[in-house]
């Protein structure tokens, strides 16, 4: 569903994805790993639009996303949740979520899917005439991914679900990824977190320094004594 | 008089000189949110609309025509200024924006001057603009009681726009975080377009408002309007818009309590005191009133 070949991006004069090739499949949970300045975040950003690569192709769904608008991509269905959340902290829940959906045409079924989420998200449902910025962190991360899935994508892109969250937290919130995972959404997930990650992943790619240095299933990836050292606390 | 009469009398006008200030700010607020520029050329948009209307006034159009056309012309003036100075440079670093405004106002403004010579022109007010009402021993020019309720209604029709409509909330959110609202598939041109648009349309009122009040329109007139919206959008809290509503009625009530409480020698420099006690506000307060908190983040 989704395909980076080969793809090349560059902050001015830094070199930051050097060659990236990465697959999707639909209905895949994909993990993208790797430690912080690998270029999992900036990978994300020029897939959604935000950056340009200075070469290489991106195709999605059989079309041309390298030289995209965000605003076409999203009305592909590729949609991003950044890291940080970026939540709308002077908008209430409600309007965080519609503002998901704001690409979208079809009214009644807008109205549904914010049932749906606040289901997905009791929390939410609680406090949708809040503002967003007085909820705690775990709940901007759920409001964040709500608005995500809002947009009714067909690849859900995650950047970071995990940072700086509470264990608990995090794992209600890897919860609901498991179960839209089920459901047969394609994700592509950005983790520090490898374990979190390869939990629920159906295969992961390694970067390091802007390069995919290993891929495969999450079996292989396990398997690998370099992962084990490096990302997942490795054996004593 | 009665001082209580007296005190009406200038809470009357302190109001409706604020109600100016306050529409004034919104326009350059609504900008600054989602662009972080300070569109100082904002000021000009009040020359256009006003000369505009002056010469339709003068070709024999009944004002109520006048003055739409001239709203409408500061409207288009400012959706042009948008498109061909600030949408080619958009992600430029802060600093080219604001050349760029200066650019802007230099060239209007001079532009203004060849077409129609830097003397002052008498504005004609209309009958239901130019009286002032008698009120038992109150006296209250008309215009400000006309800018009062103007204000009021404008207040509330964005009020509406911008918790109730499509383009306002993605106006407040875009104006949050810009990149977030791109990644919401947010149609960020059009949502620039409308903030300039509003902004400039009410540009366009104030400008109306103020040539009458004043009574005569010059190619330099935008310049203190806009530095007076400049300093409310700042006392309230850049970028805020009920900041700077709030900010252009403070300012309009501080300056109408100076003026009235310096003593004569010291009046002219009643502009000095007024920027002297925003100062000491800011000390204490350095993102204003209703300041939004936070930069935003990359």
């Amino acid at each position: 569903m989704l395909k980076l070949e080969n793809v090349h991006v560059y902050y001015g004069h830094v070199h930051a994805l050097k060659g990236i090739t990465i697959e999707v499949r639909q209905g895949e949970l994909v993990a993208l790993l790797g430690a912080n300045g690998a270029g999992k975040s900036t990978t994300l950003m020029t897939i959604s639009g935000l950056l340009r690569p200075r070469s290489g192709s991106i195709t999605y769904d059989g079309h041309d996303l390298t030289r995209a608008d965000p605003y076409d991509i999203v009305g592909l269905g590729a949609i991003q949740c950044p890291e940080g959340r970026r939540i709308f902290g002077g908008l209430t829940v409600q309007e965080n979520l519609l503002m998901g959906a704001v690409r979208r045409r079809d009214r009644q079924a807008v109205r549904q899917d914010l049932d749906w989420v606040c289901s997905l998200f009791p929390v939410l449902g609680q406090r949708l005439r809040q503002t967003g910025a007085t909820l705690s962190g775990g709940e901007q991360q759920m409001l964040a991914i709500g608005r995500a899935l809002m947009a009714r994508p067909k690849l859900l892109m995650l950047d970071e679900p995990s940072l700086g969250l509470a264990p608990l937290i995090v794992q209600a919130i890897f919860d609901v990824i498991r179960q839209l995972h089920e459901q047969g959404v394609t994700i592509l997930l950005v983790e520090q977190n490898a374990r979190q990650a390869l939990q629920v992943a159906d295969r992961g790619y390694l970067l390091e320094t802007g390069r995919v240095m290993l891929s495969g299933l999450v079996t292989e990836l396990y398997a690998n004594p370099e992962v084990e050292r490096f990302y997942l606390g490795g054996a004593a | 008089m009665t001082f209580i009469q007296f005190l009406l009398q200038q809470a009357i006008n302190a109001i409706s000189i604020g109600s100016l200030y306050a529409l004034m700010a919104i326009g350059l607020a609504m900008v600054f949110g989602i662009l972080r520029l300070i569109n100082f050329a904002h000021g000009d948009l009040i020359m256009v609309g006003s000369y505009t209307a002056l010469l339709m006034l003068v070709a024999g159009a009944p004002f109520w025509a006048a003055g739409l056309v001239g709203i409408i012309a500061s409207a288009l003036a400012g959706l042009i200024m948008e498109r061909v100075a600030y949408r080619p440079i958009r992600g430029a670093p802060d600093v080219a924006m604001l050349l760029t405004s200066f650019a802007v106002t230099i060239f209007l403004e001079n532009f203004a001057v060849l077409l129609f010579s830097p003397t002052p022109r008498p504005f004609p007010a209309p009958a239901i603009l130019g009286t002032a009402l008698q009120f038992g021993q109150l006296r209250v020019a008309s215009v400000d009681v006309v800018a009062i309720i103007v204000a009021g209604v404008l207040l509330v029709l964005l009020t509406f726009f911008i918790t109730r409509t499509e383009v306002g909330v993605s106006m407040r959110a875009a104006s949050q975080d810009l990149l977030a609202a791109r990644l919401m598939g947010i149609n960020v041109n059009r949502v620039i377009a409308a903030a300039f648009a509003i902004g400039s349309m009410l540009a366009g009122v104030v400008g109306l408002l103020w040539s009458v009040r004043v009574g005569k329109i010059d190619p330099l007139m935008g310049f203190y309007p806009v530095l007076k919206a400049f300093v409310a959008s700042v006392i309230g809290g850049l970028g805020s818009l009920p900041g700077a509503v709030l900010g252009g009625y403070v300012l309009g009530i501080l300056e109408i309590l100076l003026q009235g409480l310096l003593p004569s020698s010291l009046t002219p420099f009643r502009d000095a005191f007024v920027f002297v006690i925003l100062i000491i506000l800011l000390l204490f307060r350095p993102n204003g009133i209703l300041g939004t908190t936070e930069r935003e983040k990359i």
